[in-house]
């Protein structure tokens, strides 16, 4: 794979899609602020595990890769849905436990899905969704396509002994899988350090002789030319890659963790670093934008996100003998009911 | 339909050829099941007719192989994942139950996974407590998986075919004890047996006897002592533990009123016990004696012959259970 300096000189990438990247990122982190307001007045439960902070990753993947390529993640895939394709209505009626969210109101937070945009979830066990990774490019290997699979996980997931064998069989395989950990330094309130003995987790790769690579997740450029250099090293038939994206949650590990492990200047210190400002910086420089333009911008994120809401609110719930469809595949199973 | 004799392994390589031939989306992985022709040469010559493409050796990586079995289902292809046996099954327990069971339902289903699991099930002689256990009621009570136990050369071949076609995932759950078991099997390509179908082996009046899987046989040697005694023994075979096809088993004990349960698991939340429940549930006024179970004893299984002998159902103790709900000792 390509070992090229990441971060281009001035003005390498596009008015378009600087706007881009922008405006999607800033609904991601929107539409998630308005999920803890939501969270709050009880109309999200259960779990709720907040993107914010880390959207550089999962928006430069997606304009790295193809829409017929595949993505896979764990529970922290609010970000991923929408940046797939997912309407932000159905991914907040989803929230809501609707029977218009994405996933009919069975998933939840954790478990958003769309088989239209090659979304594969959504999952809820650490490091259980780097296996089915390997699965979708093994198919895709086995059929002879051109497609890439990226499998994205947490820091905490790659201590699962899932990843291994997954990483192996990959390996082994020459699967076009592009393996992505997001590493936000603690899997819930356990800091990396204190996980393991190797703390550059990109590392764990070479155990298997993967490519692979430490990579900036805050700047959404790095992310961008990271993953297309990798992209091009798996589809072109050499197998998968690891790219480990350095990056920071903001907020606590769910919506019901009030971070006491940090300090509040280490995540004020990240809070400087911030994608989006990142991006916004680079955007000014250019001037690709003004502040009308940013403006104008920031209403239609605001617009969405309430739409969003609207949406789901006006939606009903699954009613009760929804409980019996999506289980099996035929609509007649003989469910015990006595 | 013509048939012929043979092993319960051929029955079982017969339907996974069969399928494999008729859909490039089957393939077999496991440890084995390529170059060595297959722990119990269940797979023997297959990776000659459809090279290793379609039929995949895998390290010693159960979590990992079973989760790329069920990765490649949610995109369409149809992987029998082969287990040595399902001891080995335990450590990729979270891929079957987490993943393969759940994806339909978490997904609000835009994804299924339709494929099989398979492998060998219980004891299989001296091999201690770690290789001779029974899970079939830990898969059975997990809606969103269907879980098959054939008996037969003829039921596994019909069931295996019926199971690959599914559209959900399937459990399918073997013995290494039969599989040099030989019976006549269709020569038919489309003989197929429905998942959900209990299949009366034996009728009778006196009794219902119900087992499946590799207990079918010493519950039969049972029945077939008892009819020397005038003893009119009914024997199902569940065949399927999920769906279970309640309603075959519920009309012969409303006819026999009488009925015992014969399964190698423990008996702590086991089929029987579940059986048992469904029978009272459906036929309470139709019984003259309570249910009776034959288990294996509450205990791991150890090495040592005798040890065996006192542990695993038999015979003789099946005997005596239908001798007590025959009021017969």
């Amino acid at each position: 794979m390509a070992n090229k300096t990441a971060t281009k000189t001035k003005a390498e990438y596009s008015k378009e899609l600087c706007l881009h990247w922008y405006e999607e990122m800033l609904l991601q982190r929107k539409f998630e602020e308005k999920c803890k307001q939501l969270y709050g007045q009880q109309k999200i439960n259960g779990f709720l595990h907040l993107y914010i902070g880390q959207e550089a990753i999962s928006s430069g993947i997606e304009s790295a890769i193809r829409k017929d390529d595949y993505v896979i993640t764990a529970y922290r895939d609010h970000g991923n849905a929408i940046v797939r394709g997912i309407h932000p209505n159905e991914v907040m009626a989803e929230l809501f436990g609707k029977n218009t969210g994405c996933s009919r109101g069975k998933g939840g937070s954790m478990h958003m899905f769309s088989k239209e945009h090659n979304f594969l979830g959504g999952h809820g066990i650490v490091g259980g969704q780097i296996p089915l990774g390997a699965g979708v490019g093994f198919a895709i290997k086995y059929r002879g396509e051109d497609n890439v699979c990226v499998a994205m996980m947490g820091d905490g997931a790659v201590r699962q002994g899932a990843l291994h064998e997954a990483f192996n069989l990959a390996m082994t395989w020459k699967l076009p899988v592009l393996f992505v950990c997001e590493n936000n330094m603690y899997a819930m309130g356990t800091s990396v350090e204190r996980t393991s003995n190797v703390t550059d987790i990109y590392k764990l790769g070479s155990a298997y002789e993967m490519p692979s690579k430490a990579v900036d997740g805050m700047n959404i450029m790095t992310v961008y030319e990271e993953t297309k250099a990798a992209v091009e090293h798996i589809r072109s038939g050499k197998g998968p890659v690891f790219l480990e994206m350095k990056t920071y949650r903001y907020q606590g590990h769910s919506i019901s963790d009030p971070g006491k492990y940090r300090t509040k200047d280490e995540v004020d210190e990240f809070k400087e670093k911030d994608p989006i400002l990142i991006l916004k910086s680079y955007i000014m420089e250019n001037g690709f934008a003004d502040d009308a333009a940013f403006d104008a911008i920031d209403e239609r994120v605001k617009t969405a996100v309430q739409a969003s809401v609207d949406f789901a609110e006006a939606s009903p719930y699954p009613a009760p003998h929804e409980l019996y469809e999506d289980v099996y595949v035929e609509n007649d199973y003989p469910f015990i009911k006595d | 339909m013509s048939t012929r004799v043979i092993q319960f392994r051929e029955a079982l390589r017969e339907a996974m050829s069969e399928e494999m031939r008729r859909d490039d989306r089957v393939f077999l992985m496991g440890e084995e099941v390529a170059e060595y022709n297959g722990a119990y040469k269940v797979s023997e010559g297959m990776l000659k007719e459809f090279g290793e493409r379609r039929i995949i050796d895998t390290p010693i990586a159960e979590l990992g192989f079973a989760g790329v079995g069920v990765g490649a289902a949610m995109v369409g292809l149809r992987p029998i994942i082969e287990f040595m046996t399902f001891n080995f099954s335990l450590v990729a327990i979270d891929q079957v139950i987490n993943s393969a069971a759940k994806m339909m339902s978490m997904s609000g289903g835009h994804f299924g996974a339709p494929m099989v699991f398979r492998g060998p099930s219980g004891s299989a002689g001296q091999l201690s407590s770690q290789h001779s256990q029974c899970f079939e009621s830990w898969y059975a009570n997990c809606p969103g998986l269907k879980v098959v136990t054939p008996s037969t050369p003829r039921d596994a071949k019909g069931l295996l075919k019926s199971a690959i076609r599914d559209d959900n995932p399937v459990v399918f759950m073997e013995s290494e004890q039969m599989y040099g078991l030989k019976g006549e099997v269709p020569e038919d390509s489309e003989f197929l047996i429905p998942i959900g179908k209990a299949d009366i082996k034996k009728a009778g009046t006196d009794v219902t006897v119900i087992s499946f899987g590799k207990m079918v046989h010493v519950a039969m040697d049972a029945c077939i002592e008892l009819e020397k005694e005038g003893i009119s023994c009914e024997m199902i075979d569940l065949m399927s533990l999920r769906p279970i096809d309640y309603d075959t088993l519920i009309e012969s004990v409303k006819k026999t009123n009488r009925a015992v349960v014969v399964e190698e698991s423990w008996p702590l939340a086991s089929m029987s016990g579940e059986l048992a429940y469904m029978i009272q549930k459906r036929a309470f006024d139709y019984l003259d004696a309570p249910v009776i179970r034959v288990n294996s004893m509450d205990v791991p299984l150890p090495y040592a012959p005798t040890l065996i002998q006192a542990y695993l159902p038999n015979k003789q103790r099946t005997i005596e259970a239908i001798k007590q709900v025959m009021y017969r000792n």
